[in-house]
């Protein structure tokens, strides 16, 4: 089997899988589980056995036409591009499918709508997997849109409540907002570039030989930043993501934590060269991934519920990969895209089970509850290793990919003249900051979390825990099987150099220092604030002292963004609607029932004369033909 | 013989049968005016074939075929009105009103039993008759 | 008139072989229209309704003198026998079974009484301009008799024996219609009534 083969055939088993479970699933519920399972294992086998083929060389490509468009010059083709960042990306997200596939299996036992959830997430697997190999815009375009309509049903699995209804619909409207503009983006893009390869695209850019420019590359890079905004959650697009924690915890770590909201940072890493000729362009990613990043720790901060926390996280580490973007070093962006997607994973997943023994995702009430420690180690252990990485402490992985983008960020902006062309200085210094105080906050949620749901200092919780469901062998060995690249992912900063651009990922002892430092001042402080919360016998919450009261509600309330989006834009438009509507009442309706009411004055004066007596109609017949006589008699006497 | 003494009287008989459709009451009545109508009609025809001195008596002919109708139809519409006075007990031409519009009018209708709709339609075929 | 009777005068004297002079058949035809005017009146008035129906068989029978005024004796007989003496009598008979009074009924005529006037004066006032206009200058020859029975049945039985036959199943049709009607509906109201 050849490199190529193999490649296409990592979309395929997935997809196959999912029309396979959506055509038998009810009628054959017991294959059910082996079809969600085994051809996604099959395809993570196929991505690391391409990926080890590949292994760093020069990009494999292989293309057929898949159908002409208008222009001849420009059809759209099924391409394949396997250089080192989609190799690894591949492997990434097929893993943790496969992870999330088999950890459902036990955490969804029960769900009557589990062949439906298997085929959906099989479905996406495969989309996210052809968004990652393919090479043609408009086919990464469509696996991109199945992606959004598979997570638009995925967050409404339980549709019977009204907050997944509410949430499914919120993600969908929000990330489709953004897809306009990127639609647009890449037509202009290919209409410029004269392809829809990416591979075509970034060469022309980067070769030297060609020479070829973009006519605006500060529009076609905004617009497509706009529908990477909606994907990877960026700030303002962000809302979307904590409010899609209502679907099953298994679907938000694959969709909203590892893959799916990867997919934005790694179109932009593919198409970096179109960014990186626009300074603008790269400013305002810089901007808006410094406000990600620093907002959603802030807000990760003061949120009650679990897995907010953890969706508030998500966005702040994708604002960081942002951040490396903008400094134009994606490598470090990647790299930070594998570990993280690793060890949220294993997040998500151990906070599955801690929810589930728990009976609640609150924060509040797990820190009054004693035991959890005890009753769910492995979710103990798995959360601790998840949120050590999180955190970035040496040596775990996140540590590495986050001091990769601090060096990055350092390099662009105390040598601008050896980062690559087009980085602003002033956007690499705003991501420094950024990525520093991130750290600092990062390591603080993490620790109120880690503290909140384990730990009390004087083991006074009072309420015991209810008897807990089993968890399931396959949940906990999921979860160590992704415990082992959030521990050791890190090291990998020796290898991967060769698969991707080749920048050095080793990590600077001055930023090393100035980051971990951050890091430890931000758990301290956390530790501190929780300690006295608890001597003072107030809520064990050390978000509120740290943050402020008022501070913290706002916090909570993500920044109170969707009340403005409420006051700009739902409030214009239902004030617009009820404007049309009267509009439509009161003034078209009016000539519509004045037009009505003519025909209906004439038509009750002509009733008048239908009154059933037959001799009056006769009589009034036989006068009109008197009448007609004597002027066709009067006529022609006339004539 | 001047043309015009027949014609004017075929007229006049018309006008006058005319007269009594529109203005009788009793539905027999206005079927005895159909009949002048029909009469003039038919010394219309006659006198008008005289005068043309048809070779095929058109005129004539059709004054038979008049005179059979006239008979046929005379036979229909007493039926008719038979039918109309057993079910109405009444044959005033202008109580049978079932058909107009509005509400109320089949109360008008003097109808005596649940069975309006073919009533009302049998009166309307009689006043149809009525109208040649 | 005057422009009417000079014309009269001088055709009557082309003709002599009938048993009334020219201007005698016109007499007599103009008496007799006379009458069957008034007679044709009188049934449209009579608040009688059994004195309009013999007012009928008047008129009838006075137009039948009219048809034999206009030598077409084979249709005045035939009027004599289908419309006196059948069809009358089927009016007598309808008027017997509806039960109308026998004397002077008030109600005979209809609100609808002085339009139908106004319409009818119309009516007869514009035909009589167009037909006294249209024909002032022709006259009708009476010398040869044009419908004789001979001649008629003939005619009939060979150019318009289709049509005959025709109407023969129309009659036939009529007769089934009327017994129809009749029957059917009995038992219905029966049904109705019970």
């Amino acid at each position: 089997m050849t490199t190529t083969t193999a490649a296409v055939l990592v979309p395929l088993l997935p997809f196959a899988a999912a029309a396979l479970i959506l055509l038998t699933g009810r009628s054959a519920p017991g294959f059910v589980r082996p079809l969600a399972v085994l051809p996604t294992l099959a395809a993570a086998a196929l991505t690391v056995l391409v990926a080890v083929r590949q292994g760093g060389d020069a990009p494999l490509t292989a293309a057929t036409v898949l159908t002409p468009t208008g222009d001849p010059d420009l059809p759209i083709e099924l391409a394949l591009h396997l250089d080192g960042f989609a190799v690894l990306v591949a492997a990434l997200v097929a893993v943790v499918a496969t992870a999330v596939q088999l950890y459902s299996t036990g955490y969804l036992r029960d769900d009557p709508r589990y062949p439906s959830y298997a085929a959906l997430v099989s479905l996406f697997t495969a989309a996210m997997l052809l968004v990652v190999y393919t090479d043609d815009l408009i086919v990464l375009l469509v696996g991109w849109e199945v992606m959004g309509i598979c997570s638009y049903f995925l967050v409404g699995h339980y549709w019977e409540r009204p907050a997944a209804r509410a949430a499914a619909l919120k993600a969908f409207l929000v990330t489709k907002l953004g897809d306009v503009p990127f639609l647009i983006g890449i037509l202009v893009l290919a209409s410029e570039a004269g392809t829809f390869r990416i591979s075509h695209i970034v060469n022309g850019l980067t070769s030297s030989l060609a020479d070829f420019e973009l006519e605006r590359p500060t529009l076609v890079a905004l617009l497509l930043l706009a529908g990477v905004a909606g994907k990877s959650a960026q700030f303002p697009l962000h809302t979307w993501l904590p409010g899609a924690m209502a679907g099953p915890t298994p679907a938000s770590a694959l969709i909203h934590a590892a893959t799916m909201v990867a997919a934005g940072v790694y179109v932009v890493a593919r198409l970096l060269p179109v960014f990186t000729a626009s300074t603008a362009a790269l400013l305002v990613l810089a901007v808006v991934a410094a406000l990600t990043a620093v907002g959603a720790a802030v807000a990760a901060l003061a949120q009650d519920d679990l897995k907010r926390v953890l969706a508030y996280s998500t966005i702040g580490q994708l604002g960081l990969m942002a951040g490396a973007l903008a400094v134009g070093s994606r490598d470090a962006a990647v790299f930070h895209l594998l570990t993280h997607g690793a060890f949220k994973a294993l997040l998500f997943l151990a906070a599955g089970v801690l929810i589930t023994v728990a009976g609640t995702g609150s924060l509040g009430v797990m820190a009054r509850t004693r035991d959890i420690k005890r009753r769910a180690p492995d979710a103990f252990w798995a959360m601790t290793i998840g949120l050590l990485a999180l955190a970035a402490i040496p040596p775990f992985s996140g540590f590495f990919s986050k001091e990769a983008i601090l060096h990055a960020a350092e390099t662009a902006a105390l040598d601008p003249a050896g980062a690559p062309a087009g980085v602003p200085a002033a956007g690499a210094w705003l991501v420094l900051a950024a990525t520093l105080l991130t750290a600092l906050l990062t390591a603080a949620y993490a620790t109120r979390l880690w503290l909140m749901a384990f730990h009390d200092p004087v083991s006074a919780r009072p309420e015991p825990l209810p008897q807990p469901p089993a968890v399931s062998g396959v949940t906990t060995l999921v979860l160590w099987l992704l415990a082992v690249p959030a521990l050791l992912m890190g090291l990998g900063y020796r290898w991967l150099p060769s698969w991707l651009d080749g920048t050095s990922l080793a990590p600077t002892p001055a930023t090393s220092a100035v980051a971990t430092g951050a890091a430890l001042i931000g758990g301290a402080a956390t530790w501190a604030a929780w300690r006295r919360r608890y001597e003072m016998d107030e809520p064990p919450d050390p978000g509120l002292s740290l943050l402020g009261s008022r501070f913290h509600a706002d916090a909570a309330a993500g920044f109170r963004l969707d009340a403005a989006t409420t006051a700009l834009a739902a409030r214009p438009t239902e004030g617009a609607a009820r404007l049309t509507r009267f509009v439509d009442r009161t003034v078209v309706d009016t000539y519509v029932r004045g037009a009505a009411a003519l025909p209906g004055l004439l038509g009750r004066l002509v009733r008048r004369a239908q009154n059933g007596n037959a001799q009056t109609y006769l009589t009034v017949l036989v006068a009109a033909v008197v009448v007609l006589l004597v002027t066709t008699a009067l006529a022609s006497a006339g004539g | 013989m001047h043309l015009v003494h027949p014609a004017t009287l075929a007229v006049l008989l018309f006008c006058v049968g005319l007269y009594g459709v529109l203005a009788r009451r009793n539905t027999v009545l206005v079927l005895m005016s159909v009949e002048l109508m029909l009469a003039a009609v038919s010394l219309n025809l006659v006198a008008f074939d005289v005068w043309l001195a048809d070779e095929l008596h058109s005129g004539q002919v059709f004054t038979l075929f008049l005179i059979a109708l006239a008979a046929a139809e005379i036979g229909i519409g007493l039926a008719i009105v038979l039918l109309v006075y057993r079910r109405r007990g009444t044959v005033a031409l202008d109580r049978l009103r079932a058909l107009r519009d509005g509400p109320g009018a089949a109360e008008a209708t003097g109808g005596t039993d649940g069975a309006e709709q073919p009533t009302a339609n049998d009166a309307a075929r009689g006043q149809e008759t009525t109208t040649p | 008139m005057s422009a009417v009777t000079l014309p009269l005068l001088a055709a009557a004297g082309e003709s002599g072989r009938s048993v009334l002079s020219p201007s005698g058949v016109e007499i007599v035809f103009l008496l007799v229209a006379v009458v069957v005017l008034g007679a044709a009146i009188l049934c449209v008035t009579s608040r009688h309704l059994v004195h309009a129906a013999l007012y009928l068989v008047v008129a009838l029978g006075g137009l039948a003198v009219e048809y034999l005024l206009l030598t077409a004796e084979f249709i005045a007989w035939v009027q004599v026998l289908i419309y006196l003496g059948s069809v009358v009598v089927l009016l007598l008979f309808g008027l017997m079974l509806t039960r109308a009074p026998i004397g002077p009924s008030p109600d005979a005529d209809s609100r609808n009484r002085p339009l139908a006037l106004v319409v009818a004066l119309a009516a007869a006032a514009t035909l009589v301009t167009l037909v006294v206009d249209a024909f002032r200058t022709t006259w009708i020859d009476l010398s040869t008799p044009h419908g004789r029975s001979d001649a008629l049945g003939e005619s009939l039985f060979r150019t318009w024996v289709l049509p005959f036959e025709a109407l023969s199943v129309l009659l036939l049709a009529a007769l089934v219609g009327a017994i129809v009607i009749s029957r059917a509906r009995r038992a219905d109201s029966e049904e109705g009534q019970g």
